[in-house]
């Protein structure tokens, strides 16, 4: 047994020989290489002699690491390492175990015993190797075994094996929570030594711990205070900074107290890392602080003028923390901002491109984009994408809350889908659709934008463009009425190169192909009445088809004259008829209708294209575009018979056939016509339930649960639209009375039914619910039908008269409805403020019921008025923070009346804190008074503390803060 | 909290690597691999940071340092400072170069114990426990000490006592480490 051994020690390869093995080999040898080393070391590693074994299993965890070899198969000969008394052996055994060993690895729980011998050895260098491997793989089972002997090595004497042993305690209590209660005393006894390492390492486990669970470490505040001041340790002062960020935002008086050494550190600090940090920390947490702000931004700028491009990175990444708040910071640095948009460096660019789109507003937005597009066309794909995108989606914020020229807006669609990078087909077609349903007024320039898409052949080529061009498609089919040459846009949809389309985006083509035909046979029936009627009355039969304005005696006889070359200009080139229009140059708006009107030609030419196109796809292997072939196709065969012989007819009256044809048309149409509103996503929250439906029953304890989450909904969704805040007042049982008592389908379209019973479930799209400062819809009929606020009415006339071109955003961000609504609905305002309020922090909370208790104890009002309280808060902060500077001086808790306040809100948690266990001394010699405080506070508190009782179990903690603070 | 030093070539090489979460290796080849992918495609002289939010996650940064021919990477989240970061490469390499006396590529390669000696001085669990080089030059020293002194029953001594020229391998009493003296 032992030669063999010694003849595998003495010929055994060492890591050396392995990694200049591997060095030699070309690429396409180099796993032959390897794999034959690990059948080396599957042999040695058997191996009972010690050394044998810990070389190869050093080989093997540098081949796992460099060159990523599966080692879990070797678990337990680590685990035999780490057993050897040597420490070169333990060494390479802890590091193959911390490197391969996961919670998974069936042999884990045997290295419990020997890490505890090893965290009990007298070499501080094998504590510290059990130490690390503690603390990359503990598990629970581990760190309970462990977590005391962990403990008795946080007091030991040596810094170096107390700053391991703080190292493993994070693991600890993430894997182990009941280690805290033995060791957070020890921990932050440790926060007040005075070895620079052991409390660095104690802030970096606070540091951490915080960011999961800020609030428990509130009371250790005055620590972390104490050491932001003290420390001259930059690592130190960047974690306290870290910590303080978490904890700021839970008790607004640390800001005040804070602010100060923090500037100050910023002022004198020669440490950029630190710099940045008191940024970070200023322009995150305190942004009400002005001072603190304009110093940040002078930092800030500095770091911009900077030639290192980390500063100048950094620097820009801190102001667009800033810019939702303090857009000032942006426009100061402006130019930098936009000389950062050529930079190099690709975070730069990001960076600064983020930084320009928050500079977008109303008022620049058309030169910024205008800019940016140009831009966007000189630089590489991925930021030119990049920007595309986020131009979209700063245009796109809050419904289109910036742009006010959507005919410039869609042009602008239209031409960043040309960029030849553009990749974000998908993006715009959302848009498009979008902007083309809320937008009545762009409609017509929409086509036109679609139009100029969709006849562009080359753009079929570019896969990312085909999102973009069904969305083309769709708009050109439903909003045909805008065309100025429906003929055209046919052609356009059933080019031969559409056959490069996914089967997905043909239908939608088809589809649309379909929609156009059937406006244009229907305005070719609609004119052959009017004209009829014409006729008759001028008994002029002798071009009463070719005639081509209609609706008006006037354009008749200014087109009478033209007449004479139209017919020509049909049979010859039907897909112009434009140019005559134009030429008649009398109409302001180019609507199809007033324009022009189609010849008999090219409707049947328009049917004979179709048939042609789509013949061949009636046998389609795509179900989708097969069956609607087929649908347009037995279409066309049945209006076809009517258009067969039209020299016959002509002239002829309407005969009955035609007059079946023309009603099926008219159906059609009519489906076609009506239009579908962007639909809410609470609309569904709004259906009644029908009586016959028992799910009420079945998920009432459902809805206890859920409560919470959906109690937001219906009132954010009454907030939404003005018009029917009302009726969402109503019960479910109201509005099912309402609608049961709706007669039943009369019409012949039935979606228009459709529409008029479900009003309540559409968007106010079409109902023209104008929230004041918006702009309403030029030409919607409807909507002044349904205002019967007259107030309304004045408001939406003096916006028309303003600014004619803008256009309404149907479904506005709520901010703003909320401010609109303030007026109209009481009942709604006085709502919404309470839900808020419940989302508020519990300290800010706690600080607002801690001045009403005040106020209540003078016996001014117990109902609790919601809007003079909101009013009041500035004020009622300020009031209070300027009484707790007083109160910061030396002697706080003594009965000074201006520091009864906050001693008011800490007594009355003051048991639960008891309870819980100190975890610091301070302020413990006040608990007498404490006592008999309440006792006299009592009739004040009390009826704070019911309604303090609601926010769950936020207000009980944040009071154990004051006692700690001052 | 730091989740991942890496040493990478320029060739893409991984020359340390050192994750402080478990990761199967299938994973830590990925993202090296993709994470060298970004590397290689940037400019000299610009900023140190990447975003890599898509590779390692949410809340995830990412800096590194150019020497010579190698990338010196730390991935770590919003725990820590970006700059701190950067000083702390920073002196990771000033220490290898203490080590090693103007460290190159070489000294990297084949030094992985001693490579990972130091730094787990400066990391340990995903913490930085330690930012001074003198003290971990010092810590470090003394391990290699510590590795040295027990020889094996199954080498002479003679073998042993000068193989460890530098005090750079631990694993001295190999074949070619004799040879080679």
């Amino acid at each position: 047994m032992a030669s063999p051994s010694l003849m595998d020690t003495l010929f055994q390869r060492g890591l050396d020989d392995i990694i200049k093995g591997v060095r030699h080999q070309q690429s396409s040898t180099e796993s032959i290489f390897i794999s034959r080393v690990i059948e080396e070391i599957r042999r040695e590693i058997k191996s009972t002699d010690l050394q044998t074994k810990s070389t190869a299993l050093q080989k093997l965890t540098y081949l796992n690491s460099i060159h990523f070899i599966d080692m879990s198969w070797a678990s337990f000969h680590a685990i035999e390492c780490i057993s050897s008394p040597t420490f070169s052996h333990k060494k390479i055994g802890y590091l193959a175990i911390s490197q391969s060993f996961s919670e998974s690895t069936p042999v884990i729980l045997l290295i419990s015993n020997q890490i505890r011998k090893d965290l009990k050895s007298g070499n501080e260098f094998e504590v510290s190797l059990a130490l690390d491997c503690l603390s990359r793989i503990g598990t629970v089972d581990l760190c309970r075994d462990l977590a005391s002997e962990v403990f008795i090595l946080m007091s030991s004497s040596k810094v170096f094996i107390r700053k391991k042993a703080i190292g493993v305690v994070l693991r600890l209590f993430e894997k182990y929570p009941d280690a805290v209660r033995v060791c957070f005393k020890k921990l932050v006894e440790s926060l007040e030594g005075s070895d620079s390492p052991i409390v660095s390492a104690v802030v970096g486990v606070f540091c951490e711990l915080s960011a999961k669970d800020p609030r428990s470490y509130l009371p250790l505040a005055p620590e972390f205070y104490r050491i932001l001041v003290d420390s001259k340790n930059n690592w130190v002062l960047i974690k306290v900074l870290k910590i303080f960020v978490k904890l700021a935002p839970l008790e607004p008086r640390l800001a005040k107290r804070l602010v100060e050494p923090i500037c100050d550190h910023m002022r004198k600090t020669g440490a950029k890392s630190l710099v940045f940090e008191c940024i970070r920390t200023v322009v995150t947490s305190f942004t009400e602080y002005e001072s603190a702000m304009k110093l940040a931004a002078a930092k800030i700028r500095e770091f911009l003028m900077e030639d290192d491009p980390n500063l100048k990175y950094l620097g820009l990444h801190a102001i667009s923390i800033m810019a939702p708040k303090h857009l000032w910071a942006v426009l100061e640095n402006k130019d930098v901002v936009i000389q950062s948009l050529s930079d190099e460096d690709p975070n730069i660019k990001l960076e600064s491109l983020r930084l320009v789109m928050a500079m977008a507003s109303e008022s620049n937005l058309m030169e910024t984009c205008r800019v940016l597009v140009n831009y966007a066309l000189k630089s590489d794909p991925d930021f030119c994408n990049e920007i595309l995108g986020s131009i979209l989606s700063t245009c796109c914020q809050n419904v289109y809350e910036v742009i006010i020229d959507f005919d410039w807006y869609v042009s602008l669609l239209g031409e960043m889908s040309r960029i030849p990078n553009c990749k974000k087909g998908e993006e715009i077609e959302n848009q498009l659709i979008d902007i083309g349903m809320r937008v009545k007024d762009v409609r017509p320039e929409l086509v036109r934008i679609a139009r100029d898409l969709l006849i562009d052949p080359a753009l079929l080529g570019n896969p990312f463009l085909h999102r973009l061009l069904s969305a083309a498609a769709w708009v050109c089919g439903e909003y045909v009425e805008f065309s100025r040459n429906p003929v055209e846009l046919m052609e356009a949809l059933l080019q031969p190169r559409t056959s490069l389309l996914p089967s997905s985006i043909r239908t939608v083509y088809m589809q649309s192909a379909f929609k156009i035909l059937i406006f244009c046979i229907h305005s070719y029936f609609l004119q052959k009445e009017d004209m009829t009627s014409e006729v008759s009355d001028l008994a002029s039969k002798r071009q009463c088809s070719e005639s081509s304005d209609l609706a008006t005696g006037k354009a008749l006889v200014q087109s009478d004259q033209d007449e004479g070359f139209n017919p020509r200009e049909s049979n010859q080139s039907y897909e112009y008829p434009s140019v005559v229009d134009t030429g008649d140059g009398q109409s302001s708006t180019p609507t199809f209708m007033e324009k022009k009107s189609l010849m008999h030609e090219s409707i049947v030419n328009l049917l004979n294209l179709m048939e042609l196109v789509l013949s061949p796809l009636s046998g389609s292997l795509d179900v989708e575009i097969q069956e609607r072939a087929c649908n347009v196709l037995g279409f066309i065969e049945l209006v076809q018979q009517e258009f067969s012989n039209p020299l016959i007819r002509k002239e002829a009256n309407l005969d009955r056939e035609e007059v079946i044809a023309s009603r099926v048309v008219e159906w059609v149409h009519d489906v076609f016509t009506e239009e579908l509103g962007p639909v809410s996503v609470t609309a569904q929250d709004r259906v009644p339930i029908p009586d016959e439906l028992v799910l009420k029953e079945n998920l009432t304890d459902l809805e206890a649960i859920c409560g919470g989450v959906e109690l937001p909904a219906p009132g954010s969704f009454s907030l939404t639209s003005p018009y029917y805040g009302e009726s969402a007042v109503f019960s479910v049982s109201n509005l099912q009375a309402e609608e049961d008592s709706e007669p039943s389908t009369e019409s012949t379209s039935l979606l228009t039914e459709h529409r008029k019973r479900h009003e309540l479930y559409y968007l106010p799209s079409e109902k023209n619910i104008i929230p004041a400062n918006d702009y309403p819809p030029a030409n919607d009929p409807s909507s002044s039908i349904n205002t019967n606020d007259a107030t309304e009415d004045l408001v939406k006339l003096a916006d028309q008269s303003l600014v004619s071109k803008r256009k309404p955003n149907h479904a506005k961000p709520r901010p703003v409805v909320v401010k609109l609504e303030e007026g109209e609905a009481a009942p709604v305002v006085s709502k919404k403020p309470e839900l808020k309020d419940d989302l508020l922090s519990g300290a800010i909370h706690d600080i607002l019921l801690g001045n009403e208790a005040k106020a209540a104890s003078s016996q001014s009002n117990p109902s609790d008025k919601s809007s003079s309280k909101r009013k009041g808060k500035a004020k009622h902060v300020d009031l209070l923070d300027s009484k707790e500077n007083l109160a910061v001086g030396e002697q706080p808790n003594h009965e000074n009346p201006s520091s009864r306040r906050s001693k008011h809100r800490g007594d009355g948690k003051q048991k639960s804190k008891k309870s819980k266990g100190k975890k610091n001394g301070d302020g413990r010699e006040d608990d007498g008074e404490k006592e008999s405080q309440k006792i006299r506070d009592h009739h004040g508190r009390h009826k704070s503390r019911q309604r303090a009782d609601a926010p769950i179990n936020v207000v009980p903690q944040t009071p154990d803060i004051p006692d700690y603070l001052l | 909290m730091i989740k991942a030093v890496l040493v990478i070539n320029t060739q893409g090489k991984p020359r340390l690597t050192k994750f402080y979460g478990f990761l199967t290796v299938e994973k830590q080849q990925e993202l090296i691999r993709s994470v060298f992918g970004v590397l290689c495609s940037r400019a000299e002289k610009v900023s140190n940071f990447m975003e890599v939010d898509s590779i390692f996650g949410p809340d995830s940064r990412l800096v590194y340092k150019h020497y010579a021919t190698l990338y010196f990477i730390f991935v770590f989240d919003s725990s820590e400072n970006e700059l701190a970061m950067l000083d702390l490469i920073q002196v990771f390499v000033e220490t290898l170069d203490k080590c090693f006396r103007n460290v190159c590529e070489l000294d990297i390669v084949f030094n992985y114990n001693k490579l990972h000696s130091i730094l787990d001085e400066i990391i340990s669990g995903g913490q930085v426990l330690e930012t001074s080089s003198t003290e971990i030059m010092r810590a470090v020293e003394e391990i290699s000490k510590c590795s040295l002194p027990p020889s094996p029953p199954s080498l002479p001594p003679s073998v042993m006592s000068e193989s460890a020229s530098n005090s750079i391998s631990l694993v001295p009493k190999t074949v070619s480490g004799w040879r080679s003296r």
